[in-house]
C-alpha cells in the first residue's frame, strides 16, 4: 500500500502539506507530491478538499497458501526459571486462539522444571521442547536458528514473545530470515473479524500517540508484548495437553557468555510485584512531598513510584520511574497524586486495576483515566488518608 | 578497523502530541534531532577508533534532509558519512530498512556495525538485530560496556533484565549499544568547520544493486492502519462531597479492596 | 538584536551556549559550594578546540580574533562566572607569548594551549602592587645565561591549576617603570611554589593563589621581548583582555536576566504572576535594555580590536567598565526580582550577583578605568590645540 496524488484532481492548495506529520508532502510543478519521508499515517486523506489523495494496495503477498495455523508464544526462561510475561502472553494467546478456533502452542527451549506441564496448566494445548543444554543459556543464533525451523515446519498463524531483553534481541532476526513482519510492545493483540488478519496496537512516539499494526500479507505475523501488559489466565491444574520434543538445529554460535551478573534492585522488584502503588509528579513539588507518599505507601503495605517530571527534577531515583521510558506497572491500585497523566506515564501504569487519581486540577489528563479522582491538593488530601487509615488499623 | 555507526534523523518525541478531534500528529516546530542512542553508538565508535586505529563511517537511510544529521556526526569526528536515499525507500518499515541498510553496509564493509538501541519515534529495537541476520554475522543487543576488542573478537557487557552478561564474539559483529556505555561528545569548533565543508556519499537503490522487491512499501510486511490518542477508561468517577467524605469513601473501598 | 555575525561566529556561540547548558549549568552550584577546580568543563572546552580560538593556525589555534573570544566567554559567563574566568585568564595569561613572544617561545608554548592541554595563567599583582603596578617588588636578576627570579605575586588566577605563566619582574629598579620585563615560567621549576588558595565571596570555581618565588632560575630565552618592556607587555595584555571581563558582565547578567523572566513568569502574588506588575515588567525592561547597550559597546570594541587599530586603551576600558557596572546593577535587581527566592542558594542568582562583584575589581579597577578613558580625554584635547 502507498499514498498518492491525483495530479487531476490536486488543485495545489497546500493543506494537505500542513497536516503531514512528517513532513512527507512537498510542491511539485503547483501540485502536491508525496515523497519517501511518508509513514502512511493517513492524515493527509481526510483533510484534502479535492479528494485527490488516495490509499493504493500493492502488497507483495507472501502468504503461503495451505499453511498451518494456530497462535504460538515463545516461552522464555532464564537460570531455568519461565518468565512471567511468558504466562501473560499465554492469556492473550488463549484468547486470540480461541478467536480464530485454533490451538495455542508454547515454544519452550532449554531445561525448566515440570516447565511443559506448567505451560500446558497455563494454557497451552502442545508445547513444543528442546531441552538440550546448548539450549539452557541464551545466545541469539541457535534461539532464531531453532524458533526459525520449527515455524518454517508447522507454520503457525502468530507468534508472541515478550519484550525481554531477549525477545527484543532474537525475535527481529527469526523476522527477517522469514521476511514477515514483527511488532514490538504491544500493548493490545485482537483478530480483525473480516480478515482474521492480527490487530497488533502498540505506542509511538514515545507514547504520545497509538498505532495500529497489520501484517496483512505475510506470516506468521510476530509480535513482542511488554511484561505486565496483558494479563494470564486461570492456572488449572488438571489442563492435559502435548509434549513435542524437538531436537536442536545449527547450535554453534558466534557469541558465547562467558559470565551471568544478577543485578536485581529491591525497588524494581517491589514495584513490579506490589499490590499497592503510591505514586508522585511534578505536584509532589519536592523531596518533603514524596517524604509524604512514602508515609502512605508504608501505612498501606505499598511502593513508591514516580512520573518522569519528578524523576527529572531530582526528587526521587529513576529507577523508581513508571512510564514509557520507566517500568510498566500493573498493581490492584494505584493512587496518582500530583500527576497530570502525560501519555508517557499512563502507558506505564494503566492496566492498574483501580486507579485513584487527586490533583488540583480538575482538567488533568489523569482523571480521564481515574476509577476514582479528588480533585485537591495532595499535601492536604494524602494526610487525611494516613490518619484515616491507621484509625481503621487501630494504630 | 572498519566501523560502521547507524543514525537516525527523528523528531523530538517529547514535542509532539496527538490533535485528539483529528487523530493526527501535532509537530508544528517540533524539532529534528539525531535519535539519541545513535550518539552513543557513535561515541562508541569514535573510543573503539582511538583504542585500536581504523575508521569510521556513518550511515542513514533517509530523504535528502538526512544529511544534517549526518553532519552532526563529523563534526563529532567520524571520518565519512553515507546517505541512502532514493523514492523507492519510501514507506520503508524495519524489515525493509534493516535491507537497506544491509545493503549499504554491504557496499561499505565493516568489522564492527553499531547501533542505538532503538530509535525513539519507533522504539523497536529491531533494526540492528535484523541487518546482522541480513549479514548472518552475530549480533550483541543492549551493550552497556565495551570490555575488550581485539582483531578477530570482542567482549562486551550485555544488559539484561535481571542484571548483564559477559559476552564474547567473533568479529565481524553488530552491536547495540544502551545510554549507560558513554557520554557523547560534544562537537568540535574544527570538527563543525570539517562538517560544513565534507562532503557526503550519497548512494541509491541502484548503486547498492538492491532487489526491488525487498525496498520501501513492497518490502515491508507491516502496515499502519491508524494512529490515534490513546483511549481513556470510561468508568470515571470523580468524588465530589467535602473533602473529608471524599477521602472517607475512598478509604472505605480501600478496605472493601481488602488493602486494608 | 542581530549583530550580523558570520556562519562561523554563530557556530561558535552555538557550540559554547550547547557546552555551558549540558556540561556547566549541571554543576556550576556544586562547583560554587565546594570551590572545586573545574577540570572536568576544561576538558570539555580543550576537546571543542574553544581554547584554540585565538590562536594563530600555524600554531594549531583557529586564527580568530577578539570578536570571537568575546562571544565564546559571553556564553560560558552566562552559565557560570567562575568557568569563564578560568577560560578568560588563560587567554589572558597567553597574550604576552602571543604579542610579544619570539618564533621559538610561541612554537614551545602555543599548539599546548591552543589544544587545551596546558592552562596558562598571567601574574602582575602583589601585595603592594594592584592598581598601582609600579609598586611591583618581585625581581628578576640575570645571572649568566639564567635570570634568578625572587618575589611573590598574589591573588593569581588559575594559580596552581595552570602549567605556564607569564609574570611580570623588576630588572632594573632605577629605571622605574622602564626596569620591568615579561618572563614565562613553567610549573615546577625549582623554586617556584604556590601559597594557599584563597577563599572568595565569588568565582568560586575559579582557582587563585600565590605564585611565590625563591631564587627560581629560569634560561635567558624566556624573557619574553626585551629588557624593560615590562610594561609595555602587561598593558597591551590589558588592552587586549578587557573586552573579555567586558563580555563576562554581559554574559552574566543576561543569564540573571533570564533566571528572573522566568521566575516572575511562575510567581503568582495577588492572584497574578508577577511579571504581569508594571514595577516588575519596568525592572526587567531596564535591565534587558542595559545588557543590550553593553553588548552593542563589547562587540563594537571587539571588532574595533580585531581591526588591528593601535590605540584601544580608551575603548576597552569604556567596554569593561560599562559592562561590568551594569552587570552589578542587574545582578542585584535578578535577585530583587525574585525576592526571598532570589536571596536563597537553590535558584542561581544571588551566586551571579556575588560573582559579579569581582569583574568591577580585576584586570583592572572600575575606577581605574576611569583613569584610562580620563587620562586618554586629556591626551585627545591636547592634540586638537
Amino acid at each position: 500500500m502507498y499514498i498518492s496524488v491525483t495530479r487531476d484532481k490536486c488543485s495545489g492548495c497546500g493543506v494537505c502539506i500542513a497536516s503531514c506529520p512528517y513532513d512527507a508532502i512537498v510542491m511539485h510543478e503547483d501540485r502536491a507530491r508525496i515523497t519517501e519521508l511518508c509513514q502512511l499515517c493517513r492524515a493527509c486523506l481526510s483533510v484534502c478538499p479535492e479528494g485527490a489523495i488516495s490509499e493504493v494496495e500493492d502488497g507483495v503477498v507472501r502468504k503461503e497458501k495451505g499453511q498451518g495455523r494456530g497462535v504460538w508464544v515463545f516461552a522464555e526462561q532464564r537460570s531455568g526459571r519461565l518468565a512471567g510475561v511468558s504466562l501473560e502472553l499465554l492469556g492473550a494467546g488463549r484468547r486470540l486462539a480461541d478467536k480464530l478456533g485454533a490451538e495455542l502452542s508454547a515454544v519452550l527451549l532449554g531445561n525448566v522444571e515440570r516447565g511443559a506441564q506448567e505451560l500446558i496448566c497455563w494454557g497451552a494445548d502442545r508445547v513444543y521442547l528442546c531441552d538440550d543444554p546448548a539450549m539452557d543459556t541464551f545466545n541469539d543464533e541457535p534461539y532464531a536458528n531453532v524458533l526459525s525451523e520449527l515455524i518454517a515446519q508447522y507454520k503457525p498463524e502468530i507468534v508472541l514473545a515478550g519484550a525481554t531483553a531477549i525477545g527484543r534481541s532474537f525475535f527481529p532476526r527469526v523476522a527477517a530470515r522469514l521476511h514477515t513482519g514483527l511488532t514490538a510492545d504491544c500493548t493490545s493483540l485482537d483478530i480483525e473479524e473480516s480478515t482474521g488478519n492480527l490487530l497488533q496496537v502498540r505506542p509511538a512516539f514515545g507514547g504520545n500517540i497509538m498505532a495500529t499494526i497489520l501484517c496483512p500479507h505475510s506470516r506468521p505475523q510476530m509480535a513482542t508484548v511488554r511484561p505486565r501488559v496483558m494479563k494470564a489466565a486461570e492456572y488449572q491444574d488438571d489442563k492435559k495437553g502435548e509434549v513435542i520434543p524437538v531436537k536442536p538445529v545449527k547450535i554453534t554460535s558466534s557469541t558465547r557468555v562467558t559470565e551471568t551478573v544478577m543485578e536485581v534492585s529491591e525497588v524494581a522488584v517491589n514495584l513490579q510485584d506490589a499490590n499497592i502503588i503510591v505514586a508522585g509528579g511534578r505536584g509532589a513539588g519536592g523531596e518533603k512531598g514524596f517524604k509524604l507518599l512514602f508515609e502512605l505507601a508504608e501505612t498501606l503495605d505499598g511502593s513508591v513510584a514516580a512520573s518522569r517530571a519528578a524523576v527529572d527534577e531530582g526528587w526521587i531515583p529513576y529507577r523508581h520511574q513508571v512510564g514509557q521510558t520507566g517500568k510498566t506497572v500493573g498493581p490492584k491500585v494505584y493512587i496518582a497524586c500530583g500527576i497530570s497523566g502525560a501519555v508517557q506515564h499512563i502507558v506505564g501504569m494503566q492496566s492498574s486495576d483501580i486507579i485513584i487519581a487527586i490533583n488540583r486540577n480538575p482538567e488533568a489528563p489523569i482523571f480521564s483515566i481515574a476509577t476514582y479522582g479528588i480533585v485537591g491538593d495532595m499535601f492536604e488530601v494524602v494526610p487525611m488518608m494516613i490518619k484515616k487509615i491507621r484509625e481503621i488499623k487501630g494504630l | 578497523m572498519k566501523i560502521v555507526v547507524c543514525v537516525k534523523q527523528v523528531p523530538d518525541t517529547a514535542e509532539v502530541r496527538i490533535n485528539p478531534e483529528t487523530n493526527t500528529l501535532v509537530r508544528d516546530g517540533v524539532p529534528s534531532i539525531i535519535n539519541p542512542y545513535d550518539l552513543h553508538a557513535v561515541e562508541a565508535a569514535l573510543q573503539i577508533r582511538e583504542a585500536a586505529g581504523g575508521e569510521v563511517t556513518t550511515l542513514t537511510m533517509g530523504p535528502p534532509q538526512a544529511e544534517n544529521a549526518l553532519r552532526e556526526t563529523v563534526s563529532m569526528g567520524v571520518d565519512r558519512a553515507v546517505l541512502l536515499t532514493d523514492r523507492l525507500f519510501a514507506g520503508s518499515d524495519t524489515w525493509a530498512t534493516a535491507y537497506t541498510l544491509y545493503k549499504g553496509i554491504e557496499h561499505l564493509g565493516a568489522d564492527i556495525i553499531l547501533c542505538g538501541k532503538q530509535a525513539i519515534d519507533g522504539d523497536t529495537a529491531q533494526v540492528g538485530p535484523e541487518i546482522a541476520e541480513f549479514f548472518g554475522m552475530p549480533h550483541i543487543a543492549y551493550v552497556r560496556k565495551i570490555v575488550e576488542v581485539g582483531n578477530d573478537r570482542i567482549v562486551v557487557q550485555r544488559l539484561m533484565d535481571d542484571g548483564f552478561d559477559v559476552v564474547e564474539s567473533s568479529l565481524p559483529v553488530l552491536l547495540t549499544v544502551v545510554r549507560e556505555i558513554n557520554v557523547p561528545r560534544l562537537p568540535s569548533l574544527k570538527g563543525k568547520m570539517a562538517a560544513k565543508k565534507a562532503g557526503i556519499l550519497k548512494l541509491s537503490a541502484a548503486d547498492l544493486k538492491a532487489e526491488e522487491e525487498n525496498l520501501g512499501l513492497k518490502g515491508s510486511p507491516t502496515q499502519v492502519k491508524n494512529i490515534f490518542a490513546p483511549e481513556a477508561k470510561a468508568n470515571r468517577k470523580v468524588l465530589s462531597g467535602s473533602m473529608e467524605d471524599n477521602v472517607a469513601q475512598l478509604v472505605n473501598e480501600l478496605v472493601e479492596m481488602k488493602c486494608i | 538584536m542581530d549583530y550580523f555575525l558570520t556562519e562561523e561566529q554563530v557556530m561558535i556561540r552555538d557550540l559554547a551556549r550547547q557546552i555551558a547548558e549540558e556540561k556547566i549549568v549541571p554543576v556550576r552550584a556544586e562547583l560554587d559550594e565546594t570551590g572545586e577546580f573545574p577540570w572536568d568543563v576544561m576538558k570539555t572546552l580543550a576537546q571543542s578546540d574553544l581554547f584554540g580560538l585565538f590562536i594563530p593556525e600555524e600554531y594549531g589555534g583557529l586564527g580568530k580574533g577578539c570578536l570571537e573570544l568575546t562571544i565564546a566567554v559571553e556564553e560560558l559567563s552566562r552559565a557560570c562566572l567562575g568557568v569563564s574566568t578560568t577560560f578568560a585568564a588563560n587567554a589572558l595569561g597567553t597574550y604576552p607569548i602571543l604579542l610579544f613572544g619570539s618564533d621559538e617561545q610561541k612554537k614551545k608554548f602555543l599548539p599546548d594551549i591552543a589544544a587545551g592541554k596546558r592552562l596558562v595563567a598571567f601574574g602582575l599583582t602583589e601585595a603592594n602592587a594592584g592598581s598601582d603596578a609600579g609598586g611591583t617588588q618581585t625581581t628578576a636578576r640575570l645571572d649568566g645565561n639564567e635570570y634568578v627570579i625572587n618575589g611573590t605575586k598574589q591573588w593569581i588566577t588559575n594559580g596552581g591549576a595552570a602549567e605556564v605563566y607569564t609574570i611580570i619582574a623588576i630588572t632594573d629598579r632605577s629605571k622605574g617603570p622602564r626596569g620591568a620585563s615579561a618572563f614565562v615560567i613553567e610549573k615546577g621549576t625549582p623554586g617556584f611554589t604556590f601559597g594557599k588558595k584563597e577563599n572568595k565571596m565569588g568565582i568560586r570555581a575559579s582557582a587563585t593563589t600565590e605564585l611565590i618565588f625563591d631564587n627560581c632560575r629560569i634560561p635567558k630565552e624566556n624573557l619574553i621581548g626585551k629588557e624593560g618592556m615590562g610594561f609595555v607587555v602587561a598593558m597591551k595584555t590589558l588592552d587586549n583582555s578587557r573586552t573579555g571581563v567586558g563580555s563576562q558582565g554581559v554574559g552574566v547578567a543576561q543569564g540573571a536576566l533570564d533566571e528572573a523572566v522566568k521566575f516572575a513568569r511562575q510567581r503568582v502574588q495577588f492572584g497574578h504572576p508577577v511579571i504581569t506588575f508594571q514595577a516588575v515588567q519596568h525592572m526587567l525592561a531596564d535591565m534587558a535594555t542595559s545588557i543590550e547597550a553593553a553588548r552593542a559597546l563589547v562587540y563594537a570594541v571587539s571588532r574595533l580590536v580585531d581591526s588591528g587599530s593601535k590605540d584601544i586603551s580608551k575603548e576597552s576600558a569604556m567596554a569593561k567598565v560599562f559592562a561590568t557596572d551594569m552587570a552589578m546593577r542587574v545582578t542585584t535587581d535578578a535577585v530583587q526580582v525574585m525576592g526571598g527566592s532570589g536571596y536563597m542558594k537553590e535558584y542561581p542568582v544571588e551566586k551571579m550577583m556575588r560573582d559579579a562583584k569581582i569583574l568591577q575589581i580585576y584586570e583592572g579597577t572600575n575606577q581605574i578605568q576611569r583613569n584610562v578613558i580620563g587620562q586618554a580625554l586629556i591626551k585627545e584635547a591636547a592634540r586638537l590645540k
